[in-house]
């Protein structure tokens, strides 16, 4: 069969099972967008590349499958590069294809020319410019099988116009061969008898979840070997939903703005089994004081992130799926009652809670809480990066995998909007929160053209304190008060604005208008935009100051 | 301490920025690298040298690793193995020290390339300890100039790297 490079493209998308990809047009991807026109492949037009990038992000995290962005060439490429940053710290499965200049141009500064393929070496997993037609089929094969396996991550296709439109003989390829790609999955059968026994041994154990649990779909395992072994769990931000939050063993998130009860646990445990996290500084605080008194066994599919910022005792490297399976054969029931009841009494020590004054001003943990209850726990919830961020983390609690998305590595303010109408599309008939703040929310609102376009049916809940809230807490703990370029006090009128999108507005401005927006919100079919205007100078609490030692964490005023 | 890495790559375009980015990026140091194809059509060796402690070491080796176009990464440092470089010296040579400069020469078994009335260019190849050595004794006459090819290395007996330690993605290393 003779085909144009665009025609392989769209055929191979079918043959790797893509029906969705998101995107937008430009010069030097015509030919591309000529053969998707009649392709029978969905394309979401965003209003901004960053937003494409972001949403299939968000669509990929909450399917599973690989998410597939089409830019033009120069700056349509160029704005997808924080979102490869973003999916290539959380390790999500993308294939971005981007246009390029022909081949003769190419190194000659012709318009919208950039080279998309040296800005993204280190923030793809690989990346491909193609020179010769006959290579596509090949790269194209390889390039999806490299985003979703072993530790998934972006990979990005440049394509210069005439390789687009050159014609030849398409086969396309059953297999790869990569000779310098070849995960391992299964963990080495004498270190997982070695975790066993050091598990039979512990008398303060903590499994430590990171998205690892999520992504290996290892959340059932993880479940059975803590209730086994009688082990309690903490998650990283990325980890969240890879444990039930309502477990009893479940001790929420650890780190900065972790529970006090998970980091008193990390601090003190004797043992610690990281399953799928990368000990980042968020959750170590201060690495030489960190868990000093603990053995630690590391199980990853990246043996990059084996000893790269802790020791490790018992490095496994593998699927994490696989892995807990075969330490679960190994692993002999054991209680922990001593240690869970010590745990117990720091959860006494330091809860977490505020309180809603019912005449006083709306506070963030509320509209969370209020979230939660509303939606019974069961929405699918994309955020932004801040305070509101960390509030859903530890007010929100998520029951299952893929139900909460959240720039973890890379902290992408804009990331919620898009990534929620990524969400929505990836699960039609799922109820769907943007959680954003109001400095987030206007990084990326034009994508609220796009939800309103396709009729997608996000509610975006803005925590509005008018200010750029998680630097002004900074900058209230540690730099005293000096409030620098943080006054967010003249933003727009975020319900007439949702209006204007053709959307609906609404707003709470005291606590007892927080449930009935929310209803009204559930209630109102297509997009919807709630402004809460919450309390401006609210910070998120208890937080480890950075570079301190996890178990000297500020609690806050009220606790 | 100073280690070098034999590591086998696709020769793939991009493929050696790939390698010196990652270096640029995580902040270890290069000290000599030195790239060239094999016998094996479409893959490149390169030779590099670099100073690291052991555990930054482990995160260069994981983190070549896991570059799809590496093949293959080898601690040639760890096993019996013959490393060479090769230096270009242009050295002043007026007439009067012509006949020093030889004796030099001889001594090192390096070779003279290139002759003017005020220059000589020699060719030294061999070890760091000679190298260094002839170096200095020819920085009394002036160096005009010095380019040198980067170290390369080979494993002692029939063993070769493709055969020898595995790249099984640094699991020798755990």
């Amino acid at each position: 069969m003779k085909l144009s490079g665009a025609h392989m493209i769209v055929e191979a998308l079918k043959r790797e099972n893509v029906d969705v990809v998101f995107g937008y047009p430009g010069g030097k991807v015509l030919n591309l967008y000529d053969a998707l026109y009649d392709a029978g492949i969905t394309h979401y037009l965003s209003r901004h590349e960053q937003g494409a990038v972001h949403a299939a992000d968000g669509y990929a995290r909450v399917t599973g499958k690989t998410g597939v962005v089409f830019t033009t060439s120069g700056p349509g490429a160029t704005n997808i590069v924080t979102g490869l940053a973003n999916a290539y710290m959380d390790s999500v499965p993308l294939v971005a294809f981007t246009g390029q200049v022909a081949t003769s141009m190419i190194g000659t500064d012709a318009f919208q020319e950039a080279d998309i393929f040296g800005i993204t070496l280190p923030i793809t997993k690989h990346n491909y410019l193609v020179t010769n037609v006959e290579d596509l089929p090949r790269i194209i094969k390889e390039a999806f099988h490299l985003a979703a396996t072993g530790r998934p991550g972006p990979v990005l296709i440049d394509l210069p116009t005439d390789v687009q439109s050159a014609v030849t003989d398409f086969r396309y390829p059953q297999t790869v061969s990569i000779p310098g790609y070849n995960p391992t999955y299964d963990g080495h059968p004498g270190q997982t008898n070695r975790a066993a026994k050091a598990i039979a041994r512990a008398k303060k154990p903590l499994l430590y979840a990171g998205g690892g649990v999520v992504i290996a779909g290892a959340h059932e395992e993880l479940r059975q070997l803590a209730e086994t072994a009688d082990i309690p769990v903490t998650t990283t931000l990325m980890g969240i939903g890879g444990f039930p939050g309502n477990h009893p063993l479940s001790l929420g998130m650890l780190g900065m703005h972790g529970t006090y009860w998970a980091n008193m646990a990390m601090h003190k445990a004797d043992l610690i089994i990281a399953v799928g996290a990368r000990f980042d500084d968020r959750v170590t605080g201060d690495l030489s004081s960190f868990a000093r008194g603990a053995k630690v066994v590391h199980i990853d599919i990246d043996p990059a992130e084996i000893g790269k910022n802790v020791s490790v005792d018992i490095p496994i490297v593998g699927d994490v799926k696989r892995v807990l399976t075969e330490l679960l054969k190994k692993v002999a029931p054991k209680t922990h009652p001593k240690w869970l009841a010590k745990i117990e009494a720091w959860r006494q020590e330091a809860p977490l809670t505020y309180v809603q004054e019912p005449d006083g001003e709306i506070l963030p943990q509320y509209v969370i809480e209020s979230i939660y209850r509303e939606t019974g726990g069961e929405a699918l919830i994309a955020t932004d990066v801040g305070q509101h961020q960390m509030w859903v983390a530890q007010y929100y609690r998520f029951t299952k995998p893929r139900a909460f998305v959240t720039s973890g590595g890379l902290g992408t303010m804009g990331f919620g909007l898009p990534a929620s109408l990524g969400l929505q599309i990836g699960a039609p008939g799922e109820t769907v929160f943007c959680i954003a703040g109001d400095g987030s929310f206007q990084m990326n609102l034009q994508e609220l053209a796009t939800a309103v376009s396709y009729n997608l049916p996000v509610k975006v809940a803005i925590i509005n304190n008018r200010y750029l809230g998680m630097v002004r807490q900074w900058q209230e703990l540690f730099y005293k008060k000096r409030y620098s370029a943080v006054d967010l006090s003249r933003s727009p009128d975020f319900v007439k604005l949702a209006e204007a999108f053709g959307a609906g507005g609404l707003r709470a401005e005291k606590p007892r208008e927080v449930v009935p927006a929310i209803r009204k919100a559930l209630e109102t079919p297509g997009p919807v935009v709630i402004d809460f205007r919450v309390r401006a100078e609210e910070n998120v609490f208890p937080m480890v100051p950075p570079n301190s030692p996890i178990n000297e964490m500020m609690r806050g005023g009220s606790v | 301490m100073k280690h070098v890495l034999a590591v086998l790559v696709e020769d793939k375009p991009g493929v050696l920025v790939r390698v010196a980015g990652l270096f640029a990026r995580r902040g270890f140091n290069i000290e000599s690298l030195a790239v060239g194809r094999t016998v094996d059509p479409g893959i490149s060796r390169m030779t590099i040298e670099l100073e690291a402690d052991e555990k930054t070491l482990e995160q260069v080796v994981k983190q070549l690793h896991k570059l799809v176009n590496v093949i293959k990464v080898s601690n040639l440092t760890r096993e019996p193995s013959v490393s060479r470089e090769l230096v270009l010296i242009k050295v002043r040579a007026p007439a009067a020290s012509r006949a020093e400069i030889q004796q030099i020469v001889d001594t090192f078994r390096a070779k003279i390339v290139d002759v003017s009335l005020q220059s000589m260019i020699i060719e030294v190849t061999g070890n760091d300890e000679k190298l260094e050595a002839i170096q200095l004794l020819l920085s009394h006459y002036g160096i005009l100039e010095l380019v040198r090819t980067g170290k390369i290395s080979l494993l002692r007996g029939a063993k070769t790297i493709r055969n020898g330690e595995g790249k099984d993605h640094g699991k020798n290393l755990l």
